[in-house]
């Protein structure tokens, strides 16, 4: 398969940045998104030019560190997968692929396609963890936890914190990322004690960070990688509601 | 750390309660608006815009009812601003999410349902208060303000009818997803009734948008 890519370059943070257009050709259709990237680079070493950056890691879709907007939409055109498990056969044959950064203003770019996600890492030194003392490993069911809540709480952390969510709103709102955060604890009897507390300085985090406001779209939800649902959301608004009120 | 008026979900608490507000405002208003195509006379709709206009209990609902449109209307604008802010350099090629259609023209529905509103109120709501040149009508030895002769007036004229049905349609699109969208914002979310909520988000919509767009047409052609 044959690609015209138009690529987002930029040298570093203060760079002006600039769209770059390459051919590849040859490519299978088993290809990842990301080894057609490798193929792209190696093409460029070979002509001594320098190749693209882009983030990636595990490439087996766990880790959430590869984070392309594609054609519009961040991890490109398949659902629930990262870019690293996007393959080329979503494309047709010579199509013109336009691969961008996150674009938000609290993840700003550090070169070409790889931009800087510590304000996550902010939010989820705010409160997102246990400070109690639980003990050891306690004895099975000892602790009886309710199936349902068990099985939501799993499906809040299942959240990789790659930011696809930020990168997909309008809004550039990170409350998916946040939900997921803040709902995995609320869920579980050892994430219910210091739950106001986490949700207050979570989301004063998040809004302090530059994040927009969520404004119920959707967008994030259809484009997690992880599928995370918008009733997270909700369930962070009710967090945050009855912490302030009650 | 923040307080609830100023984190952003707080600012979405007010949004969605001043929002839910005036959807209740707009039964009220349509209630009134149809008795006069449904009664052979003006004097019910005289009356009960008589009623709106001197009753205490209305004359302080009133001013909670602009306190709610001043309040949708501000942070609605603070919110967006704050949302163009946070992603200053924008994609090249973007928004193509799957996500729900209304929702990515909030702002713009809001603008243009706000110039409707100046307009509204210049013709009806200011005429009768301020200007007066409002015909007067005499029911059983008082005079009333003649409003259902204005309104009728009014819709005589082909471009205010048209007028007033666009901006109704774009009514309909804010309600769309607003109506829906403020009980997330409230965290009322359940996997049982959140249907039952987005099908009486639509169901509300489509009725009353319909009833305000059936008067103007019903004057028109047939009265």
């Amino acid at each position: 398969m044959d690609f015209t890519l138009k690529i987002w370059r930029q040298e570093n943070a203060s760079a002006k940045g600039r769209f770059e257009t390459y051919k590849v050709t040859g490519i299978s259709s088993d290809c990842s998104f990301l080894e057609m990237l490798d193929i792209l680079n190696q093409q460029l070493i070979d002509k001594f030019e320098i190749p693209v950056c882009f983030d990636h890691d595990c490439r087996e879709g766990i880790c959430g560190a590869c984070s392309l907007y594609i054609n519009g939409r961040p991890h490109g055109p398949d659902s629930a997968v990262t870019a690293c498990q996007l393959h080329m056969r979503k494309f047709k044959d010579g199509d013109t692929i336009i691969v961008e950064p996150w674009r938000a203003r609290p993840f700003p770019v550090i070169k070409d396609l790889v931009v800087d996600r510590s304000s996550f890492d902010r939010i989820i030194e705010a409160g997102g963890y246990v400070s109690i003392n639980t003990g050891g490993v306690p004895d099975a069911n000892t602790i009886p936890i309710p199936r349902a809540n068990a099985e939501t709480a799993m499906d809040a952390a299942a959240c990789i914190g790659c930011g696809a969510c930020v990168a997909a709103c309008k809004n550039a709102s990170a409350m998916l990322f946040v939900a997921a955060k803040v709902s995995q604890f609320a869920m579980l009897p050892q994430g219910r004690v210091e739950a106001k507390e986490r949700v207050m300085r979570m989301v004063a985090k998040m809004d302090e960070l530059g994040f927009g406001n969520c404004t119920n779209t959707g967008a994030c939800e259809a484009e997690c990688p992880k599928q995370i649902s918008l009733s997270h959301i909700a369930r962070l608004n009710r967090e945050y509601l009855s912490a302030r009120v009650l | 750390m923040s307080n609830i008026l100023t984190s952003s979900i707080g600012k979405k608490l007010m949004m969605s309660l001043a929002g839910l507000f005036l959807v209740i405002f707009l039964i009220v208003h349509l209630a009134i608006n149809l008795s006069l195509i449904i009664a052979d006379t003006h004097e019910p709709f005289n009356k009960a815009a008589h009623f709106m206009g001197t009753n205490i209990v209305i004359k302080v609902m009133e001013i909670i009812l602009f306190g709610g449109f001043l309040l949708h209307m501000f942070y609605g604008v603070f919110l967006q601003i704050q949302n163009w802010m946070a992603r200053p350099k924008r994609y090249r090629k973007e928004n193509y999410s799957q996500t729900s259609f209304f929702s990515k023209f909030m702002i713009h529905t809001a603008a243009i349902i706000t110039v409707f509103l100046v307009i509204h109120l210049l013709d009806f709501y200011l005429k009768a208060k301020l200007f007066g040149e409002v015909p007067m009508a005499i029911y059983d030895g008082r005079e009333y303000h003649d409003l259902g002769t204005l309104v009728i007036n009014k819709f005589k004229i082909g471009s205010v009818v048209i007028f007033y049905i666009v901006c109704f349609m774009i009514l309909a699109f804010h309600l769309l997803h607003g109506f829906q969208s403020a009980f997330q914002s409230l965290g009322l979310e359940h996997k049982k009734y959140t249907p039952v909520i987005r099908a009486l988000g639509v169901i509300y919509t489509v009725f009353v948008t319909a009833g305000f767009m059936l008067i103007p047409v019903y004057i028109y052609f047939w009265m």
